[in-house]
């Protein structure tokens, strides 16, 4: 576990069915930073992200080549794929609130993974919604249901669930389409401040949060890395790629 | 300030001319079913009453009342429910939430499809060939219930499997996203929210067993059984069985002398029957909906 990476992809492609949405993309993440990833649509930022946790297997006709490493760990090769799932945490752009109490949101991790004492639980579910900055808002009702928070609560719920089973990866999905500004900064604080416990992967298609967040960034474009390099780089006036400047530029995307 | 144009003028008479037509058509399909039942009941007010219900027929069952029938009904109903709706619901798990698109899956739903489109006279051969004579259970409530069974079956496949896939599928993802296994998901997520959907398409089914002749007509109904009035187990699974439909059949066309009423009282029982097993369904989903958690 002294391994300095987080995640090491070495000559990744993704198909669906005979389209080839990754053409062979190699990149390593470190422990502890904040790595953003921006590209417009169809860029195959999602389908990296489900590489990384084998969710991909779920989609019919989905099919990954190369090597995806999670802390040393190679994903395809893995016996516990539910273990390598719970080494990630993964949010999604829209908020999904499970059909459940907000309790039992946090807690359907933990109980998955075995975790029957109620202390234990209880411990977990405080933690998290208190890393999610939920906490004061619901702690006097956690046992109402999670799916009728309001959207920014719910994208807050499905941080903490995703801290539930204690990560040591978190990545974000555009997890801030559905949701307001405020909540948006109130959530990038929270970034923020995981970022001393955990390795960040933020998927964006706001460039700004990117710039305002992340120390690295690659830009994924068509399933091609374009750039990747210091934040500072890319979003320089001079960054090595120019469909780089014109992308987070507004030119195009 | 806002002149109605021709145009806009045409636009509420489309309006108008649309919205009459749909809700005339709505009204028309209520309007049968209020004019069966009106029928029904004028035609068999003369011998409707509790005794009809509980007492055994009399005089060759040109007089007395239709419980062994009903009783019947309700047990081939009950068994064959118990049949299929734990295979039907467990497939349906299995093929929406496991399978793969695949060959097999593939072949697997067009069979169910097809099975859910063979006429009911066609399971009743299928059943008389298949339960009553290969596997040797003769004209009895098993025979009769598992060819029943047989005919619900697809539908309560179809009518589950749309009531999963009415859980959204971002519920499953966030699930797996955090390590939960697939049988994790779909108890904790998928089956809580499908259940309403899933009942009410197996209850609906039970109206449908209920009402059919066809498929018990060789393969367990007989024309009388002799049963004590208000008699709760009157049948053996091995016995064969009086059951609502078949028995207004046979009063219809088989027996002589029986008052016309008692023809349309058996008929009403009958139908009384299904809308009573339709209303549960159309309460309990109602009851599960306002318990929606999405």
């Amino acid at each position: 576990m002294s391994d300095p990476c987080a995640i090491r992809v070495r000559d990744l492609r993704v198909c669906y069915g005979r389209r080839e949405v990754i053409h062979g993309i190699s990149f390593d993440v470190a422990r502890g930073e904040i790595f953003a990833v921006i590209g417009p649509a169809q860029s195959g930022k999602t389908s990296l992200l489900r590489c990384l946790n084998r969710t991909l297997d779920f989609t019919p006709g989905a099919r990954m080549t190369g090597v995806v490493e999670v802390h040393g760990q190679d994903v395809a090769r893995t016996r516990d794929v539910f273990g390598l799932r719970r080494q990630i945490g993964m949010v999604a752009p829209l908020p999904v609130g499970l059909p459940l109490s907000i309790y039992d949101n946090v807690a359907f991790a933990p109980r998955a993974a075995g975790v029957r004492d109620r202390a234990v639980l209880d411990e977990v579910v405080e933690r998290c919604l208190r890393q999610a900055a939920l906490w004061d808002e619901v702690k006097d009702r956690l046992g109402s249901l999670g799916t009728k928070l309001s959207g920014g609560q719910q994208q807050r719920l499905t941080i903490a669930r995703a801290l539930s089973h204690d990560p040591s990866i978190l990545c974000l999905d555009e997890f801030s389409i559905a949701i307001d500004p405020v909540t948006t900064m109130r959530i990038e604080d929270v970034l923020k401040q995981l970022r001393e416990t955990v390795t960040i992967v933020l998927v964006t298609n706001l460039t700004q949060q990117a710039r305002r967040l992340a120390s690295r960034t690659m830009f994924l474009l068509n399933g091609d890395i374009v750039e990747l390099g210091p934040t500072s780089e890319v979003f320089s006036s001079s960054p090595a790629d120019a469909r780089t400047y014109d992308y987070v530029n507004g030119i195009f995307g | 300030m806002f002149e109605a144009t021709p145009q806009a003028l045409r636009r509420r008479r489309q309006e108008r001319i649309a919205t009459s037509v749909l809700a005339a058509m709505t009204f028309a399909t209520v309007v049968p079913l209020f004019a069966i039942l009106g029928y029904l009941l004028v035609k068999a007010w003369p011998s409707l009453s509790i005794s009809f219900l509980i007492e055994p027929p009399r005089d060759l069952q040109t007089h007395g009342g239709i419980w062994p029938a009903l009783v019947g009904t309700i047990y081939l109903v009950t068994v064959s429910l118990a049949a299929a709706a734990p295979v039907g619901v467990l497939a349906a798990v299995w093929l929406n939430e496991y399978a793969r698109d695949n060959w097999f899956t593939r072949t697997v739903n067009l069979a169910v499809i097809n099975l859910a489109g063979v006429p009911s006279i066609v399971h009743a051969l299928f059943g008389l060939g298949a339960f009553v004579l290969a596997a040797g259970l003769g004209q009895s409530v098993l025979a009769a219930s598992l060819t029943l069974a047989v005919m619900t079956l697809p539908v309560i496949i179809a009518s589950t499997r749309e009531a999963l896939a009415a859980v959204p599928w971002a519920f499953r993802e966030a699930c797996w996203n955090v390590g939960a296994t697939r049988w994790q998901t779909i108890r904790a997520v998928v089956l809580p929210n499908a259940i309403s959907g899933v009942l009410t398409g197996v209850i609906l089914q039970v109206s449908r067993a209920a009402g059919e002749s066809a498929p018990i007509l060789f393969t367990g109904a007989v024309m009388y059984k002799a049963v004590e009035k208000g008699d709760l187990l009157p049948y053996g699974l091995n016995e064969s069985v009086m059951a609502l439909a078949t028995h207004l059949y046979n009063l219809v066309t088989q027996i002589n002398g029986a008052p016309e009423s008692l023809q349309f009282a058996t008929a009403t029982v009958l139908v009384g029957v299904v809308l009573l097993v339709n209303s549960t369904a159309i309460v309990l989903r109602v009851v599960l909906r306002t318990r929606r958690k999405w």
